[in-house]
């Protein structure tokens, strides 16, 4: 199948010099949810401008949907919706409007441009408010304004630029929800973000950029499989009166209500479990120490050692992209 | 080219003229009404105070003498203004990448950004022509060359704006042009005199004044004299046109200023 994007050989010197990209190879399959991760300055942005015709590139090869980017430019074109980092509308225009005007830009006429701006802005809350001048929106509204804009032409391909940032948790799991329905509609979308746990939720293929250069480029699955060592933290429903000695699993005690379990691969967790009971001890709830990718993220990103954890060559065989729960 | 291209240009240059004709419409108290003020005091003080003791100008009154130069004057200034402050307005507000994204043509953005300020260069002459049936008589001597004239001198300056905004970094870029160029090339364009009045030199130095040939074609057109053949008038504004269309064209496929 025709990848939703190819990137071969991605160069990028700005004019005063700086390397923002340093030949990056990278595949994102058709109907895939797929991360871009990476610290800021990494080349995220830059990767997203020249593959939507922003910036433009210094060497290598862009295709999305076997489009080149230098022959077809068109095509390329009609096939990707952007959703940038930084809010690019004009703040004295209607919002109805500056959805139908993007829609012009692709050749929809205006009745039909309409039709579309009013599903979207239906779908994302926003056509109520279709006659606002677009500055009188809150930063939430912003985001799915430019959503909407991104999907007016119903692109094969939606590039996110951290999506989410500044919108609050309840109105960002309810943009989840859209991305991951219109994903299972069959559009490929690429999402960049600084919340680890939203890439983690989404998305089933990732890519970690970091100085210009792809570090690691697997399936979720098979990048949290590095983790050797989970630590979970147990919440007690009562207070612990004597932790259980020489387990086969370590357990911490925090506090007189909370403990923490050392879980390394290959053990299970109905075993801590079965010792805890033994113990006397009731579990209330359970959660990771940390979010598993941002463990990871950060230890790939600040060019560390390899740590005991971390199984090296966990990178296998592709594994085929499964559909969102 | 095909039909579907046609149509989808079509629509897009449609759409951004629309957008354009929407926001200065939107704005009429900054954008029409201003000129139309300015021009009723120059009537008022220059064709009637003034004007009354100044007597003939080329064998017509003062006053009418100068109708087709202010008309002129206004659609060369509110042309270039339009679009030199709409498209550094986009590129400031970032919403020019609304159309970097999308698959329109650069040509397609250069002339739905120019027809736009024609929108609003030919409205304010429109009002200003209304205003100046206060103070004389419509005279038209040949519609259509005052029809043409005034509308390529509308594309030429709408089109010098486009580059003005090109290249604009800041507010202080989109006033310099206007304020040291246009305005002592308009006034000094034989809107108020005609250059036979000039000593020989200086009649030599206004040659030079591309805007002197608009609005003398102008105002042969209206009244029927002019210091220049009309077809010499058409070719300067021919060539200006095509020059500073090439020069468009080429700063937006490099990117000069809209793309890194």
């Amino acid at each position: 199948m025709t990848p939703a994007l190819e990137i071969r050989g991605l160069r990028k010197t700005y004019k005063n010099g700086f390397e923002a990209l340093k030949g990056i190879d990278l595949e994102v399959a058709p109907g895939s949810f797929f991360a871009l991760l990476g610290p800021n300055g990494a080349g995220k942005s830059t990767t997203i401008g020249i593959i939507t015709s922003l910036i433009n590139k210094t060497a290598g090869e862009v295709r999305v949907f076997g489009h080149d980017l230098d022959r077809d430019q068109q095509a390329v074109k009609r096939s990707i919706g952007l959703v940038p980092q930084e809010f690019n509308f004009n703040n004295f225009e209607p919002i109805g409007e500056i959805v139908v005007n993007q829609a012009g830009y692709y050749g929809i006429t205006r009745h039909e441009a309409w039709r579309r701006a009013e599903h979207y802005l239906r779908e994302l809350g926003l056509w109520e408010k279709r006659k606002d001048m677009a500055r009188t929106l809150s930063g939430g509204m912003k985001r799915r304004l430019m959503i909407a804009r991104a999907l007016v032409h119903e692109p094969r391909l939606l590039i996110l630029d951290e999506p989410t940032a500044g919108v609050d948790i309840e109105l960002r799991r309810s943009m989840w929800e859209f991305l991951r329905r219109i994903n299972t509609d069959g559009r490929s979308i690429i999402l960049t973000t600084h919340y680890l746990e939203e890439a983690e939720s989404l998305c089933r293929n990732i890519a970690i950029i970091d100085d210009g250069q792809i570090i690691e480029n697997t399936t979720m699955k098979q990048l949290l499989a590095k983790l050797e060592t989970e630590t979970m933290v147990l919440d007690l429903s009562e207070p612990v009166l004597q932790l259980p000695q020489d387990t086969e699993i370590p357990i911490r005690q925090i506090d007189e209500l909370t403990l923490e379990a050392d879980i390394q691969r290959g053990q299970h967790l109905n075993d801590l479990f079965r010792t805890l009971d033994q113990a006397g001890l009731k579990v209330q709830s359970m959660r990771n120490k940390a979010n598993r990718l941002e463990e990871l993220f950060l230890r790939m990103t600040r060019n560390e050692p390899e740590p005991s954890h971390l199984t090296p060559g966990a990178e296998g065989a592709a594994e085929q992209p499964e559909n969102p729960q | 080219m095909s039909a579907r291209h046609l149509h989808d240009y079509w629509v897009a240059f449609r759409t951004i003229v629309t957008k354009e004709v929407l926001r200065f419409a939107r704005i009429w108290v900054q954008t029409i009404l201003p000129p139309v003020i300015t021009t009723a005091l120059y009537f008022i003080i220059f064709g009637g105070l003034i004007g009354e003791r100044i007597g003939e100008m080329d064998g017509f009154r003062y006053m009418d003498f100068i109708v087709p130069g202010l008309i002129m004057l206004a659609v060369i200034t509110n042309s270039y203004s339009n679009v030199v402050s709409s498209f550094f307005g986009s590129k400031f507000q970032r919403h020019i990448e609304e159309m970097l994204v999308s698959p329109i043509p650069n040509s397609v953005i250069i002339l739905g950004f120019v027809f736009g300020g024609v929108a609003r260069g030919l409205s304010v002459g429109v009002a200003v022509l209304l205003v100046s049936l206060f103070f004389s008589p419509l005279s038209i001597h040949n519609a259509g060359v005052m029809l043409v004239v005034v509308l390529l001198t509308s594309i030429l300056f709408a089109l010098a704006g486009l580059i003005n905004g090109v290249f604009a970094r800041t507010f202080d870029d989109i006033a310099i042009v206007p304020t040291f160029v246009l305005t002592p090339l308009t006034y000094l364009g034989g809107v108020f005199y005609s250059v036979s009045l000039l000593p020989e030199f200086w009649q030599g130095v206004s040659m030079l004044n591309p805007i002197l040939y608009m609005v003398d074609g102008f105002r042969y057109g209206s009244l029927g004299a002019s210091d220049f053949p009309i077809a010499v008038s058409f070719a300067v504004i021919g060539l200006f046109i095509a020059v500073l269309y090439t020069a468009a064209l080429v700063l937006l496929k490099r990117g000069i200023g809209i793309r890194s």
